[in-house]
């Protein structure tokens, strides 16, 4: 695939990873903000080839991770005692609520169905009136527009039997609450090029003003990686605190104003609950009032109150780049990828199963 | 900032999906039921086939069920998958297929011209693999009970006598080949689920392998140490398994795999790994390093062997884990999935 197979050239990551080990010469721990990216870096095995003076930190945007425990039970609930078809995108299914996952909920006969996107929901709303269809609108900027977009045609469509269950997430915000706590360890933050190809980059420079370090906007191939992290040392090597674009091919600075302008026409912003980092101001997305109708959680008078019981999780301080991974008592042992105990171990992009899978290739 | 999180429960008390996708969850299934009550030597072997005393002869059986969706696609369709998957079995535990049973599950309301296009299939398939069908079972369900129609055939075979196959034969520095492409038929069947159109002549690959395992066997007899059809769980599932049983290290390098661009293309579209969906037209071996060059040649002389190629090598490095070295020269582990291959949001 063009843009794809360019990006993934021996040569030029060898390159690249020579010109790091000359420059650097001094610790950076660099923040990748986005879970694909986290999956090219574990993917690659890219972790092992960077220089030893260089570590990354998984950060926060892996949605599957951070999506509340309580939407989870919502959509449990949905799919085991309202009668409702429950579609969702596929890496949410295996994510354990408090009893159960959803795919457990469909082994006892809940009706849960994987989609690439939330037109499918609509779709088949339409062709079935007599069932009740909830879509599961989880995500970062990503995904929001899809979702406010499927939200929006049902409504010009006059679908009475279509709604969904929102848990949107932001990224500045989060950037923020990781930044603001002083234990922190992240000295530059590769932000992820697909958010901001949506948003464009008007909040990422006041952005850089907040927290005071480098940002650079990065892409999710293998070389893109490398480059983003290359801008990062460079600028930290010069003692600069700049925003950069490595992604420049795709993200341009007013971002997909026709994406923006659905988003924002359906949804408004609001405190939103994070699994692992508890509730973040103005960090999330709720429908509109106008598109009430549509809100799966009124329809179904769903309990959202969000009850966290404790746990031995230290996800906040994973998260944070405060503790790696190894250092929790329970990685490894009683907490895996088929039986997390929190967030970041839950998919495979999760800082934690990263370490993990990674670890299983080295320590053996 | 609150740091709790909040405590999952993960364990199941019924049987989901995951259970039979031939990874992890089928796995502790395995270990925590059916190993534990049936006490059998020939069950420890974990195998999909058993060599049994019989008489003063042995015999070679093995058993699958059939449950696709959609029941035709291109390249096959599930009387194909039915025959071939058993005959597949039985050539990987070095038999030779003679007999097939063949019972039929239905579901109320499925049309019989389907069934009879189904009969059709299986009956051509049995041609080409030289194998009978010899008894059978029809059984039908209510309408809701069953999706259809299943499959199940039993076949038996003779042992090959140039055979000497196991994981026990498995040994450090062996070379791991692949007969053919890999990722063809799980491809086809997803695209086809997800009604999306792939350019090219993407198609099911389908097909006996007793022939072209036969013919290796009888050349090159005891250099091959393990043979495996990987269909459910893919190579990766193969591969990890042979790691797991022998306890040593697996190298495999990604260019060297054969995967089509098109499969390729698709499954990076939609978040899944070509290495671990569903293959039914090749076979994993793992031969003797010095005879793996030869065995390459004379399997590209088959029309099912044309595309083989050496993936990988037996290692002594990271016992028990499967490690895949990249288009860049990275590594990671190729784990067994935790349990149904689901595809990724972003």
């Amino acid at each position: 695939m063009k843009y794809q197979n360019e990006y993934r050239g021996k040569e030029e990551v060898r390159k690249i990873l020579d010109e790091l080990q000359r420059i650097v010469t001094r610790e950076h721990s660099i923040m990748e903000i986005c879970g694909g990216q986290t999956h090219t870096l574990v993917g690659y095995g890219l972790l092992d080839m960077l220089p030893k003076k260089i570590t990354m930190i998984h950060g926060p945007g892996c949605p599957v991770c951070v999506t509340p425990i309580s939407i989870l039970d919502n959509a449990v609930e949905l799919a085991l005692e309202h009668d409702v078809t429950l579609f969702s995108f596929g890496d949410m299914l295996r994510i354990p609520g408090t009893s159960k996952s959803l795919l457990e909920a469909r082994a006892e006969g809940g009706k849960v169905k994987a989609v690439y996107s939330p037109l499918e929901a609509v779709t088949y709303a339409e062709k079935n009136p007599n069932e009740e269809v909830v879509f599961l609108s989880i995500g970062f900027e990503t995904t929001m527009p899809a979702n406010a977009y499927a939200v929006d045609l049902a409504k010009k469509r006059g679908l009475e039997n279509f709604s969904i269950l929102v848990s949107h997430v932001l990224v500045p915000p989060a950037v923020e609450a990781v930044m603001s706590d002083p234990l922190t360890k992240v000295d530059a933050l590769l932000a992820a090029g697909h958010v901001c190809t949506i948003t464009g980059l008007s909040e990422y420079g006041p952005l850089v003003e907040k927290v005071k370090i480098p940002i650079v906007v990065t892409g999710f191939e293998p070389l893109d990686l490398l480059q983003g992290i290359l801008m990062a040392v460079k600028q930290l090597e010069a003692g600069e605190i700049k925003l950069e674009n490595q992604y420049g091919r795709v993200v341009k600075a007013e971002g997909n104003p026709a994406a923006m302008e659905v988003t924002r026409r359906v949804f408004e912003i609001t405190d939103m609950e994070w699994r692992g980092l508890g509730v973040i101001p103005r960090s999330g997305l709720q429908l509109r009032p106008e598109y009430a109708d549509f809100d799966a959680s009124l329809r179904f008078s769903l309990d959202t109150c969000k009850i966290e019981s404790e746990s031995e999780c230290i996800a906040a301080d994973i998260l944070k780049g405060i503790k790696k991974p190894p250092e929790c008592p329970a990685f490894g042992t009683r907490c895996v990828p088929e039986n997390p105990l929190g967030a970041p171990m839950v998919s495979n992009e999760g800082a934690c199963s990263a370490y993990y899978q990674h670890a299983q290739m080295t320590s053996i | 900032m609150n740091q709790s999180c909040p405590l999952p429960s993960f364990g199941s008390d019924q049987i989901t999906l995951g259970h039979g996708s031939g990874g992890k969850l089928t796995a502790n299934l395995l270990d925590s039921g059916v190993f534990s009550i049936f006490d059998s030597p020939y069950l420890q072997e974990r195998d999909d086939t058993a060599t049994c005393p019989l008489g003063n002869e042995s015999v070679v059986i093995t058993t699958d069920s059939f449950v696709v969706n959609p029941l035709f696609f291109p390249g096959g369709d599930i009387g194909k998958l039915a025959v071939h998957g058993t005959v597949n079995d039985l050539a990987m535990g070095g038999g030779i297929p003679n007999y097939l049973t063949l019972a039929l599950i239905l579901e109320e309301d499925f049309p019989i011209a389907k069934l009879h296009t189904i009969l059709q299939s299986i009956h051509e398939a049995c041609g080409e693999s030289g194998v009978e069908i010899v008894t059978g079972d029809t059984k039908v369900v209510e309408k809701g009970k069953g999706d259809q129609i299943f499959i199940n055939t039993t076949g038996v075979g003779t042992p090959s006598p140039h055979a000497q196959l196991g994981n026990a034969y498995i040994q450090k520095g062996d070379a791991i080949i692949t007969s053919g492409r890999v990722g063809d038929h799980g491809a086809t069947i997803l695209a086809q689920r997800e009604g999306l159109e792939i350019s090219g002549d993407l198609a099911s690959d389908t097909r006996p392998l007793n022939h072209i395992v036969h013919g290796m066997l009888e050349k090159f007899g005891h250099a091959i140490h393990f043979l495996r059809d990987p269909t459910r769980g893919g190579i990766s599932s193969t591969l990890n398994e042979a790691a797991t049983t022998t306890k040593l290290g697996i190298h495999i390098v990604k260019d060297d795999i054969p995967i089509l661009p098109e499969v390729k293309d698709f499954s990076s579209i939609l978040g899944l790994d070509p290495l671990y969906i569903a293959n039914e037209g090749i076979f994993i071996a793992f031969v003797e390093a010095t005879q793996a060059e030869a065995i390459i040649e004379h399997l590209r002389q088959h029309p099912f062997g044309k595309n083989a190629a050496i993936i990988g090598t037996v290692i002594e490095d990271h016992p028990g884990v499967v490690v895949l070295e990249n288009e860049i020269g990275g590594r990671r582990p190729l784990n067994l999935l935790p349990g149904e291959q689901l595809p990724r949001i972003c």
